[in-house]
């Protein structure tokens, strides 16, 4: 059996008093992708920030484990380090921080963590210069700053981008298909499924069964009220969206 | 908001008032200064515009966050000849910026050095020069253009530049002429005794068409208090593309007073950008006209200050034709016990219609001692127009820092990042490479030096 990347159990977690998770317990092996579907305020942006590190998140029950380790006694930066990336629904825009050098920056502490030599500036734009083509990114874009002035479908293919770069081992993808036209959605899919392999992990998060049509995964869950109530195959991606969260119950845990 | 009223001592800025007055009275008695007697007469008037004025104080609406009675503490002594000897030539290749290429002009304590300044070979009619040179040989061109920009007779220091001033740059550039590469004013203060005023006088004129990129260095050499009250006029004709770029370093204990008097002309294009780093306290005063249709005008700034720096700008740009574009965005870096200003007066005369304006100042606190005053304002007395303001003082956002870290970057390195960042917004804006660059590194250079920004080993 391949190895587990990620073991959430019974994670209790909320913000500022708020208890938004409330039990949620899902294992992740290598070679896996795994979705979760959920309404708005089930807990999907929360559980994409706890595994990333966002503060002001207060775990009140439960663990995360990562390749073993507590993932939540890490730093965002070692948690990066080592493998874990995040494409974020609203990735943020840093004026004067232009991408070639963020995203070298970010590439060097990844490989230096690994112990790999860092990369020159020759070596890096080989690297990404292949990895821009499958997003369809503009020849200009490395010269830009960090996000600003992208569309939205230009930033959402950015995030996907970086994480091509970076290779991480598990790739959690927050609402990547929100503010997508189907064009756009067909280009990021392809991007994260050129991503896909034995060894790495992705979740995807999302409302919508759209972008699985695209991202084909392995395991399907259902988030509703800080719990997983529901999980399957791909198949219960498509029951969701035929008939709605409101079959699933509320916040009653159910065999999958 | 804080008003600092303890320092403040009117009787000794009464003497400072005097000071001035006595000087230029000794200056007359020996004959400096009297010659030609047009300019003479606009020395007067300056001399009695300032007494009139008098030497502000924080009283003054707007000197209230900048307090000169550590300047008005100072002997004043005027500096009328100056020791070139001071600079060594091999000196000034050390100075910010020296690398850029294009001609460069010297002045040491005010004045224009021959031997230190390369003018290289100029297209046919432009003129770059010193302006004591010019009044000499051509007077006709400068009198036609001194003094002209000066809208507004408010300014006490700079009333007192037209008293006093020895020298300073004049550029010419005739109708349609391009000079290609910029052209360098470097100001050295040798700063050799409490209270040397050098006060500079810089007149730059382009022509209908003309093209010019400009950079203006203070820097100075010694640690005394030295006192550098420099104005620089700009007449910027139709359809002119200008760059202008200020830079300040003076030394730890230098005053530095600057005023920037612009008019534009119709469909121009100027730039001006006003990084000011060093001095124990700074101003410039910019007041630019937008007095032909359809101009674009940016002005952009960035002000580091630490330990108990002050930095200073206040600017009031008037629109007074329609469809003009004017925006100014400023922004700070502040550290210790120091202490950034704003002052931007945006007003829109009733004819200027379909203005565009905007203003924004943003600060960046980098300790909880250091301070920020910021005084945006709207005077618009035209119906059609976008005009937009803010004014920002804060920390470093978090949702950025998290966004680096959560690409593997540390915490460390994301903080400097975002305050590279904050500058280069700045600095992005100077279209001329060469002097991108430049800035980019020397502005880096001085963020690095901060102790509190230093790289932890880990």
């Amino acid at each position: 059996m391949s190895e587990t990347i990620l073991d959430i159990q019974n994670l209790h977690a909320g913000v500022e008093g708020k208890q938004i998770l409330k039990g949620l317990s899902l294992s992740i092996r290598a070679g896996e992708v795994h979705a979760i579907m959920g309404p708005n305020g089930s807990g999907k942006s929360t559980l994409a920030s706890i595994l990333a590190g966002r503060d002001g998140y207060e775990v009140t029950a439960g663990q995360v484990l990562y390749q073993g380790r507590d993932l939540l006694e890490m730093d965002p930066e070692e948690r990066a380090r080592e493998g874990v990336f995040l494409a974020f629904q609203y990735p943020v825009e840093i004026p004067g921080v232009n991408t070639t050098y963020f995203l070298k920056a970010a590439v060097n502490e990844v490989r230096k963590h690994r112990g790999q030599q860092e990369l020159d500036a020759v070596e890096f734009l080989q690297l990404v210069k292949e990895k821009m083509k499958v997003l369809h990114l503009p020849e200009d874009f490395l010269k830009r700053p960090v996000n600003v002035g992208f569309s939205g479908g230009e930033k959402k293919r950015n995030e996907i981008f970086q994480m091509a770069v970076l290779e991480p081992k598990l790739a959690v993808l927050d609402e990547t298909d929100s503010g997508l036209d189907i064009d756009a959605l067909k280009v990021v899919s392809d991007g994260v499924n050129k991503l896909r392999r034995t060894d790495n992990a992705q979740l995807v998060i999302t409302h919508y069964q759209r972008l699985l049509d695209y991202i084909v995964p392995d395991f399907v869950h259902v988030l509703r009220d800080g719990r997983i109530v529901k999980s399957g195959g791909k198949e219960l991606a498509l029951e969701l969206e035929q008939r709605g969260y409101d079959w699933t119950g509320k916040g009653e845990l159910q065999p999958a | 908001m804080e008003i600092e009223m303890t320092d403040t001592e009117p009787p000794m800025i009464q003497k400072q008032s005097d000071a001035f007055v006595t000087a230029f009275e000794r200056l007359e008695r020996e004959g400096v200064n009297t010659q030609p007697a047009w300019l003479f007469a606009l020395r007067k008037a300056g001399l009695a515009r300032f007494a009139e004025l008098g030497f502000p104080t924080l009283q003054h609406e707007d000197w209230r966050f900048t307090n000169l009675a550590p300047l008005a503490r100072l002997p004043f002594k005027p500096l009328l000849t100056h020791a070139a000897d001071g600079v060594a030539a091999e000196a000034l290749s050390a100075f910010p910026l020296a690398r850029l290429p294009g001609s460069r002009l010297v002045f040491v304590d005010g004045q224009f050095s021959a031997r230190l300044s390369s003018s290289g070979t100029q297209p046919r009619g432009v003129r770059v020069g010193g302006l004591a040179a010019a009044l000499r040989d051509e007077p006709g061109l400068v009198v036609k253009h001194l003094a002209k920009q000066v809208m507004d007779d408010s300014l006490a220091f700079t009333a007192l530049n037209m008293a006093f001033f020895q020298d300073g740059a004049f550029i010419y550039v005739p109708a349609g002429a391009v000079i290609a590469q910029p052209v360098q004013l470097i100001f050295a203060s040798t700063g050799r005794e409490a209270g040397a005023t050098a006060q500079p006088r810089n007149l730059i004129v382009a022509e209908a068409g003309s093209q010019l990129t400009v950079v203006e260095t203070y820097v100075g050499a010694g640690d005394a208090a030295t006192f550098t009250n420099t104005v620089t006029e700009f007449a910027i004709c139709d359809g002119a593309v200008v760059e202008h770029c200020r830079f300040q370093d003076e030394s730890k204990a230098a005053f530095h007073l600057a005023a920037l008097h612009a008019v534009l002309g119709r469909g121009c294009n100027f730039t001006s950008h006003s990084f000011a780093l060093g001095a124990r306290l700074s101003r410039v005063n910019i007041r630019a006209k937008l007095d032909g249709e359809g101009l674009e005008t940016v002005l952009n700034g960035l002000y580091l200050t630490r330990g108990e720096q002050l930095a200073d700008h206040h600017m009031i740009v008037e629109h007074a034709r329609p469809r003009c574009a004017g925006h100014e965005y400023f922004n700070g870096i502040l550290d210790d016990k120091s202490k950034g200003v704003f002052h931007g007066r945006i007003l829109v005369r009733p004819e200027a219609q379909k203005t565009d304006a905007k203003q924004t100042n943003k600060n960046l606190l980098l300790s909880d001692d250091a301070t920020a005053d910021a005084k945006p304002q709207l005077e618009i007395y035209a119906d059609d127009v976008k005009c937009t303001h803010g004014a920002t003082i804060g920390q470093l956002n978090d949702e950025s820092i998290y966004y680096l870290r959560s690409r593997g970057i540390g915490l460390e390195r994301a903080k400097r990042m975002l305050i590279h960042a904050f500058a280069g917004e700045i600095i992005d804006r100077v279209r001329c490479e060469a002097l991108r660059e430049e800035l980019d590194k020397l502005v880096w250079d001085r963020l690095e030096q901060n102790p509190r920004l230093a790289e932890p080993t880990r």
